[in-house]
């Protein structure tokens, strides 16, 4: 494996009385594909440009393979950034934009040659050799940023919201296309973005940021299936979260099976997680909307696990391959709770739910969690 | 087919009409001057085509070529310290932040609106306040003062568009802090930096007021050279002059639009 372990440790940066970063440690391994996921001002990128030698820390340390990196100037840096305005030269052609580091080292004309027509294939622009910036797209942009991010093989490669400027359709594209080459050089890659779905799709694992802190570091599916915060639960897709109180706990299977009093909901849940909770702890319950079914007649299965409740459709939505549903409660909390049902083959679906239409809404156990509402 | 959208059938059109008034009131002088200095005689009754003014211009007028010597110096001197001047004032105010700064931005405009007079005659009693004495250095430093700020807002509007990511990029990729400024920099803010070279250039040839005020004995520039000669009778001299000086501004012009064209066309 190329590329090299990136240990970020304690780590605090303040602007004045603002707090980019407090305290943040983050151990990103050899040739992992990482991301920074968080809201703007979250400092993810605060931390990409201490990683890159833009800014500097108050107090902490970064360590490429255990190697203090922080007194090292940019360029001496073995980290070469794609940054989210493209920052490309724009009195130079694309070749010699991807040129331009090698040309600094005085490498020999033909192995300049070599290695740009080598990058220029990978980020496929052969046909642009010759063009200014300001002739190509976004997409032809960003790619001319990456090779030229490339070209002088470092061992970690920046990615400042590489994608943010692009339109959804070429984003995805470019998206594949960047973990294909992550695949290629093998170095490590640390993404910084806004856009949950664009760190899910690619990331080895995923750090989410808010407000100068980490909240939880793990791999897509845990970040999505376990969220450790509110906050990680509702910034990573969308969920529905109410407050509530531990009734009872007992051991369930592996897990523990959990008994929550939900005033939003105006009733009691039953809920099933790997850890025991005390009798009385305040924590946030969660579940997915895709977890939830919906269904015009009460749904047949009488185990206890299963949480029922009846409400009516306040607002249906259709967008295609699925529907999402704001089911108002029946009783006195009037709650919205969002349901989104997968559109699947014809007749399969059942009859068609509309406005206003009673309708019951139901998830298991196991499709809940508790998150702590602290630390958001 | 409606490629005479705008043009009348009449052929009298609001537009044509103020072309012809441009042209008739900012190019008929220019020909009426052109036009006397082949003049063989000496005032307003044409004789016959001679080049006797031309002759006693190149070969007879050696003060008059003394001014022009002297206003080229200080055109090209005064327009260098501005440009270099005005770019790196335009480099720091935009990309540091530090006390005063909004203050220097508005004050560094100030030359470009105060009327000519009021800075000529400040100068001058500054001048005489710290008792230096008036000649070829203060009509430079005159110069260099009004030039300044039409330098620092051709490179600050420049640098407006100018991403300073790339200078992060630049050094991110190997480059050192000379490298960034020499490859990257300089290289993007050059056709500003060129064209306000340029406009500090016929500003300083073309100043009569300011100039006025802060000269000495010997150090006249061509503006005050030609007034002084007015001053005792229109002299066609002054006719073959305009033409030489409009031939080689025409010139100059021209060349440094072609070349200003291939910089902003590389960039």
């Amino acid at each position: 494996m190329k590329g090299v372990e990136v240990n970020v440790q304690r780590v605090s940066r303040s602007y004045g009385d603002f707090k980019a970063l407090d305290d943040v440690s983050v151990t990103i391994k050899k040739g992992e594909f990482f991301s920074l996921l968080g809201p703007s001002g979250c400092g993810k990128t605060t931390l990409l440009r201490i990683i890159a030698g833009f800014d500097f820390p108050d107090s902490g340390s970064v360590e490429f393979d255990s190697k203090n990196i922080l007194p090292l100037p940019p360029d001496k840096r073995q980290s070469n950034t794609v940054f989210q305005t493209y920052a490309l030269f724009p009195h130079l052609t694309v070749y010699e934009n991807i040129a331009f580091p090698l040309r600094l080292r005085h490498v020999d004309k033909e192995t300049i040659d070599k290695k740009v027509l080598e990058y220029v294939r990978l980020v496929q622009l052969e046909d642009h050799i010759y063009k200014k910036p300001s002739m190509l797209s976004g997409g032809q942009k960003q790619r001319v940023a990456i090779a030229r991010a490339l070209i002088n093989e470092p061992s970690v490669l920046l990615l400042d919201e590489p994608l943010s400027a692009l339109d959804a359709k070429l984003r995805q594209n470019l998206l594949i296309e960047l973990d294909q080459i992550h695949d290629k050089v093998g170095i490590t890659f640390i993404y910084v973005t806004h856009d949950q779905s664009e760190a899910l799709s690619v990331s080895d694992r995923i750090a989410v940021m808010n407000k100068g802190k980490v909240l939880q570091i793990g791999t897509p599916y845990e970040i999505y299936e376990a969220p450790s915060t509110r906050f990680v639960a509702q910034f990573i897709g969308e969920t529905n979260s109410f407050p509530c109180t531990i009734l009872s706990c007992e051991p369930y299977e592996e897990e523990y099976l959990m008994r929550v009093q939900v005033p939003a909901l105006n009733g009691e849940v039953s809920v099933t997680d790997y850890k025991a909770q005390p009798v009385g702890t305040q924590m946030d319950f969660t579940v997915r909307p895709e977890k939830v079914r919906i269904s015009s007649n009460p749904p047949r299965s009488t185990v206890k696990e299963l949480n029922t409740f009846k409400g009516i459709v306040e607002e249906p939505v259709y967008s295609g391959f699925q529907s999402k549903f704001y089911v108002k409660l029946d009783n006195e909390s009037s709650t919205l709770v969002k349901v989104f049902k997968q559109h699947t083959a014809f007749l399969e679906d059942g009859p068609d739910i509309e406005w206003k239409d009673t309708v019951y809404v139901s998830w298991t156990a196991s499709d809940g969690y508790l998150v702590k509402d602290t630390a958001r | 087919m409606n490629y005479h959208k705008y043009s009348s059938k009449s052929g009298f059109s609001f537009s044509y009409v103020m072309l012809a008034l441009v042209i008739v009131f900012l190019f008929i002088p220019l020909f009426v001057v052109v036009f006397f200095s082949f003049n063989s005689a000496r005032g307003m009754q044409w004789d016959h085509a001679s080049l006797i003014w031309y002759k006693r211009l190149i070969f007879e007028s050696p003060s008059l070529w003394s001014a022009f010597r002297n206003s080229l110096i200080i055109a090209l001197t005064s327009s260098v310290t501005a440009t270099v001047l005005g770019s790196l004032a335009a480099i720091g105010i935009k990309w540091y932040r530090f006390h005063g700064r909004s203050y220097i931005t508005t004050v560094s405009y100030l030359p470009m609106v105060l009327p000519e007079v009021i800075i000529g005659i400040s100068m001058l009693i500054f001048f005489s306040a710290v008792k230096v004495r008036l000649g070829m250095f203060t009509i430079f430093a005159a110069h260099t003062t009004f030039n300044l700020p039409f330098v620092f807002m051709m490179v600050s509007a420049r640098l407006d568009e100018f991403d300073y990511s790339t200078v992060e990029a630049a050094r991110d990729l190997g480059a050192n802090e000379r490298q960034t400024l020499t490859k990257v920099i300089i290289p993007t803010i050059i056709p500003a930096v060129l064209s306000g070279f340029l406009m500090c250039i016929t500003m300083s040839l073309e100043d009569f007021v300011i100039t006025f005020f802060v000269s000495g004995p010997g150090s006249g520039t061509l503006p005050l050279y030609v007034y002084s000669m007015i001053r005792y009778g229109v002299s066609p001299v002054i006719n073959a002059l305009s033409f030489v000086m409009i031939l080689g501004t025409m010139v100059i012009a021209f060349i440094f639009r072609k070349f200003l064209k291939t910089v902003a066309a590389s960039s």
